[in-house]
């Protein structure tokens, strides 16, 4: 590949194959401007396509970044037109959101990959449920988040499936989990498929049940790959908020009632109030952003920015650290 | 136990019955799991259907073309939405595609030192990861008033366009439609880059091999050669656009007027129910079911458009 590529190189240099070929470069044929055109369009093209990140991040960093504060994390929105405030519960819910999501999406997910790589082959109905769950895993990785939610809005929000609750905690993880799915089945399926024939054939030789050859030593060489898809798709669904804004709702107080920690209740009591968001309305960092940033308070809008801040970094660590964790066991 | 495995025949051995219970039990769990996926998506289309059914029984296929949408009267109409819907993506990928694609070649191709590419690549992927609600805020306050003075250009001099011919004011279908660009911008890369990157060494070394230009390769070979990943990766990220809600419904406008203008505010169905679930009630409720099954169908088309045409375009190689 190397020589070649230096063969063709337009900008020969001392040195090169091409020059000791005795053939000269023109650079004025039409051939040789087409390519320097076309060059310098896909040149442009990658500029532009880099520039919105640029922008994006410079402005989030710069606006966001001034008002980072220990008051942001333990203080509640203020009312619109006063100024001052944080966004302590909004952070305290995309952690609870995320996390509920988390629960129900990665159990079910890991499951679901473990049947495509290590339990779908053989007959008829194996393969045609295959297919089966191929096919929805993909086209549920294709529905619009927003679909999410009004689904489960429509099955849990209006209905009060939940001792009739109706906007909850539990809704918006639900909805999320349901975007959070298809990604860890993608996950885990290809990355129990990168572990290697041998290590099952060895784990049945030895006599190790399907069980054990799964849970003892497929699951642990793929351990890697999955964390990475979990991780991304934990990312994902903390920005997400079209899910959020009709099974979430938002709520300007705190998850728990502030005496929950020194209260004058009794104990049991207050482990009771721990339930309290997973029934109820929850604020979120994105559906923060949502509703501040259409307000026409200043203040508010700032605190959008805020919470972008904090979002972004949150994300953009969790990719960095997905990639690096990939990079590190491929070593 | 080494003792008792040599005392018993070989043939006679068998697991003991908790193992195989066990066995069993692991094998039925994650086969229910892997179906619950299946099970969710018919359940969504299910649970979709059920609550349109009641706008769907006054308005029938007539929903499709009004444009009415009004609470008061209950008379509802998605075509504005729809419109929306299709013009926004379909022109962003317009923009998009030759930047996405024109952005991979530029990454693939040797044309710069593997580090600053791979250092590109990185740059468009982490794009990919930024919530898009915090790209609508950054649409609002940055990117709106940056561009509204080459929107108010195009309005004067080619206002003459019905496509121009309203002043622009703000949100509109315009910014809409480069908010859903950089959205889609990096899952066209990325899928491009990959499709490029799968192209066998051979075909460019034969290429370069009988005297053509790296372009020249490009256009005739490598580009023909990944074309049904590259297409592929165009049609699930048209799916990714009609289906993109907080972005464009934070910067489109929320108008159900209908307007060819793209300057003018306008409406996708995402962005419809994202702006009027939370208000609504009976037959609006229905409607917006409505409008998002109709926009189920949508992405459910283009998803398996994608699927299909990766497996009928894609060449193989030994």
């Amino acid at each position: 590949m190397k020589p070649i590529s230096e063969a063709i190189d337009p900008n020969p240099k001392a040195g090169s194959l091409f020059q000791k070929s005795g053939l000269r470069f023109r650079p004025s044929l039409p051939r040789n401007l087409w390519n320097a055109v076309m060059t310098t369009l896909v040149a442009i093209a990658a500029g532009v396509a880099v520039l919105p990140l640029v922008l994006v991040l410079a402005f989030v960093l710069i606006k966001g970044g001034q008002l980072i504060s220990l008051k942001l994390f333990t203080e509640l929105p203020p009312a619109p037109g006063m100024g001052g405030g944080g966004i302590g519960n909004a952070v305290i819910g995309t952690v609870l959101v995320t996390g509920i999501a988390a629960l129900l999406a990665v159990p079910v997910g890991i499951g679901g990959g473990i049947y495509l790589a290590e339990f779908a082959q053989g007959g008829r109905v194996a393969r045609a449920l295959k297919v089966f769950v191929r096919f929805g895993t993909n086209v549920l990785s294709g529905v619009p988040s927003i679909i999410c939610g009004v689904f489960i809005y429509a099955l849990i929000v209006k209905t009060r499936l939940l001792f009739g609750q109706s906007y909850s905690g539990i809704a918006g993880g639900m909805a999320l989990a349901v975007l959070m799915l298809p990604t860890i089945i993608k996950t885990t399926d290809e990355g129990l498929k990168l572990v290697p024939d041998e290590l099952r054939w060895g784990a049945i030789g030895v006599g190790a049940s399907k069980f054990t050859t799964v849970m003892k030593i497929t699951l642990p060489a793929a351990f890697t790959p999955i964390a990475t898809g979990v991780v991304l798709g934990i990312a994902r669904a903390a920005g997400e908020t079209a899910p959020l804004i009709f099974t979430a709702l938002f709520s300007n107080y705190w998850p728990w009632p502030e005496t929950i920690l020194s209260g004058d209740t009794g104990l049991l009591e207050r482990l009771s109030q721990l339930k309290d968001p997973l029934l109820n309305p929850v604020a979120s960092m994105s559906v923060l952003i949502f509703n501040f940033a259409s307000t026409p308070y200043p203040e508010l809008q700032s605190l959008a920015w805020a919470a972008s801040f904090i979002l972004v970094i949150m994300i953009l660590g969790a990719n960095l650290l997905a990639r690096w964790l990939g990079r590190f066991a491929a070593r | 136990m080494t003792a008792s495995v040599n005392q018993q025949p070989f043939r006679n051995r068998r697991r003991p019955l908790s193992e195989r219970m066990l066995d069993q039990g692991f094998r039925l769990l994650v086969t229910a799991l892997a179906c619950s996926v299946g099970i969710i998506l018919l359940w969504i289309l299910r649970i979709i259907v059920k609550e349109s059914l009641p706008a769907i029984g006054v308005f029938g296929l007539s929903f499709l073309t009004k444009s009415a949408w009004d609470p008061v009267s209950n008379d509802y109409g998605a075509f504005t939405a729809i419109y929306g819907t299709l013009v926004s993506s379909l022109l962003a990928l317009a923009i998009a595609v030759p930047l996405g694609v024109g952005t991979a070649i530029f990454i693939t191709e040797n044309l710069i030192p593997r580090r600053i590419s791979s250092l590109l690549g990185l740059m468009v992927e982490l794009l990919a990861a930024i919530p898009s609600v915090v790209l609508g805020l950054w649409a609002i306050f940055v990117m709106e008033p940056a561009i509204r003075p080459i929107l108010t250009w195009l309005h004067t001099t080619l206002g003459w366009l019905p496509l121009f011919d309203t002043e622009p004011q703000g949100p509109g279908m315009a910014p809409a439609i480069l908010i859903l660009v950089v959205m889609i911008l990096p899952i066209i890369t990325a899928i491009s880059r990959d499709a490029l990157q799968q192209v066998p060494g051979e075909l460019r070394q034969a290429a370069y091999g009988i005297g053509t230009t790296r372009w020249g390769a490009i256009c005739h070979v490598i580009l023909p050669a990944a074309i049904s990943g590259i297409m592929g990766g165009v049609m699930l990220s048209l799916g990714r656009a009609m289906g993109e809600t907080m972005a464009v419904t934070m910067i489109i406008g929320n108008s159900n007027n209908f307007s060819l203008s793209l300057l003018a505010p306008g409406n996708t169905i995402a962005s419809m129910i994202a702006n009027q679930f939370g208000e609504a009630d009976g037959s609006q409720v229905s409607s917006l079911m409505y409008a998002s099954l109709v926009l189920m169908l949508l992405t459910l088309i283009v998803n398996i458009l994608a699927q299909w045409i990766v497996r009928k375009l894609s060449l193989r190689y030994q």
